[in-house]
């Protein structure tokens, strides 16, 4: 009996509890905003489509050593990308090709993209690219304003995307 | 012409102008607390609240009203059509009635009767027909078991609400509204809250089960039976139902502020003004307790009623009784 309405007692205290929350926040400034006036100042943490990381010293080229590993890992092979050794020579561009010495007589010659599309309408944010790259030369991006009209719109050339952000920047 | 007017007696013209005016204060108050409840909602969950329509949303819920006028009326099939499209009638009838009785201020009244209270409460009580002829005739389950808790809540939290009043009734003596009012004093502890503060809980507990209000809102839970009862309505059928379900909220707080806060009286201002004033921050804790409970499930709700609110409105008006003998 005592038992019995001390709960109910407690319970009857727990509502005038819960109005005096509802009756704070009913004060307390809103944590939204208004959409298309403003928008939140940033969007850590979220998961859009992936980008190139650029590198430290030169934001112009990306991290990317054209492993494919992203290419062969991912579960919708959205992915494309083309690989070619930089030509700094025109000669010994043309021996690369054919044999293997003057590859080894130029060991700082490494292989860069020159071709990295994302088609975004097969792709699942599933991250294993990301996750899968040895360079963390892949991340997501945080672009939220994504509609269009046709399936061409979401094939994006993420390397064009790249130079974009860089010369957006150097502005 | 003039003659003709002159044979008209003054009592049909004194309703039939208080009916006009009825009309207008239930048509603004609906629009007044749809436009409320929605912002304390948006304030409560920290957002804006409407805000697109007009500054700050102001003619928000007058676009809903044009959308819901725009709307095609549908009857399902297999719907008695004839009851299906008189419920949300019997619904609104009874809650525009009601308002006669109730004493605004100290002249304005539409009839002064001795029975202001009875009327009130059994025209309410009809409501609880509109809502069980809507639910029966929808042909749908979520209508049927809406109509059904409806039923058994009302059924059950009649009682406790009719006995509160009684208590109230035995200490003035009178059914009338306008005595009622008049009798407390202007001050807040000349009120009846302050000799009857277990009728005050207990009563506007029943109320909110009464109007159907969160957290009692079982008949419309959104969450299992998508509308309840109105489930079916579209345009104005849903307006109606809408509209009288306010109306009666408006009504139940005019009562609370006439047996338990004073009514029309108040120092100072003119006694219209106070009585809205109570009247509107009764309605503003009753959105405010809409927006901070969780529903109750169907037995605690049923067992509230029989197991708490019954044995105290008993035991408040056997103390109420002991008090005047003595």
């Amino acid at each position: 009996m005592i038992k019995t309405l001390r709960e109910t007692i407690g319970g009857l205290w727990s509502l005038l509890v819960g109005m005096k929350i509802t009756a704070i926040n009913f004060k307390s400034p809103e944590i939204t905003v208004h959409y298309p006036r403003q928008v939140v100042p940033d969007l850590e943490g979220f998961r859009g489509h992936i980008e190139l990381v650029p590198k430290e010293d030169d934001p112009f080229k990306s991290k990317c050593t054209a492993c494919s590993n992203c290419v062969r890992i991912c579960p919708t092979s959205c992915i494309s990308m083309k690989a070619a050794k930089p030509k700094k020579k025109e000669a010994p561009a043309a021996e690369a090709e054919g044999s293997q010495e003057p590859a080894a007589k130029k060991p700082k010659a490494k292989p860069e993209p020159v071709l990295f599309e994302l088609n975004f309408n097969y792709c699942s944010l599933c991250g294993l690219c990301v996750q899968s790259c040895p360079t963390n030369a892949l991340r997501f991006s945080d672009d939220v304003y994504l509609a269009g009209f046709t399936r061409q719109e979401f094939v994006f050339d993420l390397l064009a995307r790249l130079q974009n952000q860089a010369q957006k920047k150097e502005q | 012409m003039i003659e003709a007017i002159e044979a008209i007696p003054a009592q049909f013209i004194v309703i039939f102008v208080g009916f006009l005016a009825i009309l207008a204060f239930v048509g603004l108050n609906a629009v007044l607390l749809v436009y409320l409840e929605r912002k304390i909602a948006g304030f409560i969950h920290r957002r804006p609240g409407p805000y697109e329509v007009g500054p700050h949303g102001i003619l928000q819920p007058i676009a809903d009203g044009l959308k819901l006028v725009g709307k095609q009326i549908f009857t399902p099939t297999g719907a008695d059509s004839y009851l299906f499209w008189l419920a949300p009638m019997i619904s609104i009838a009874p809650a525009l009635v009601c308002f006669i009785a109730i004493p605004f201020g100290p002249h304005l009244q539409i009839i002064n009767t001795n029975v202001g209270l009875i009327l009130i409460l059994a025209f309410t009580g009809i409501n609880v027909l509109a809502l069980c002829i809507a639910g029966w005739t929808s042909q749908n389950k979520y209508s049927l078991l809406g109509a059904a808790r409806d039923i058994s809540q009302s059924v059950a939290y009649e009682i406790p609400l009719l006995i509160t009043v009684l208590s109230v009734v035995f200490m003035t003596g009178t059914f009338n509204l306008f005595d009622i009012a008049a009798g407390q004093g202007a001050w807040p502890w000349q009120w009846y809250i302050v000799y009857q503060p277990l009728a005050f809980v207990l009563f506007f507990i029943c109320v909110l089960a009464e109007t159907n209000r969160a957290p009692f809102d079982l008949p419309e839970a959104e969450s299992e039976l998508t509308a309840g009862f109105h489930t079916e309505y579209s345009g104005m059928g849903f307006a109606m139902f809408f509209l009288a379900e306010y109306a009666y909220m408006v009504v139940a707080s005019c009562i609370v502020a006439i047996l338990f806060l004073g009514g029309f009286q108040g120092p100072i201002a003119p006694g219209v003004w106070w009585f809205l004033a109570k009247v509107y921050i009764v309605l503003l804790v009753m959105i405010w307790i809409r927006w901070t409970f969780p529903r109750v499930r169907f037995d605690q709700l049923l067992n509230i009623c029989w197991k708490w609110l019954i044995p105290l409105a008993v035991l408040n008006l056997l103390i109420t009784l002991a008090v005047i003998a003595l």
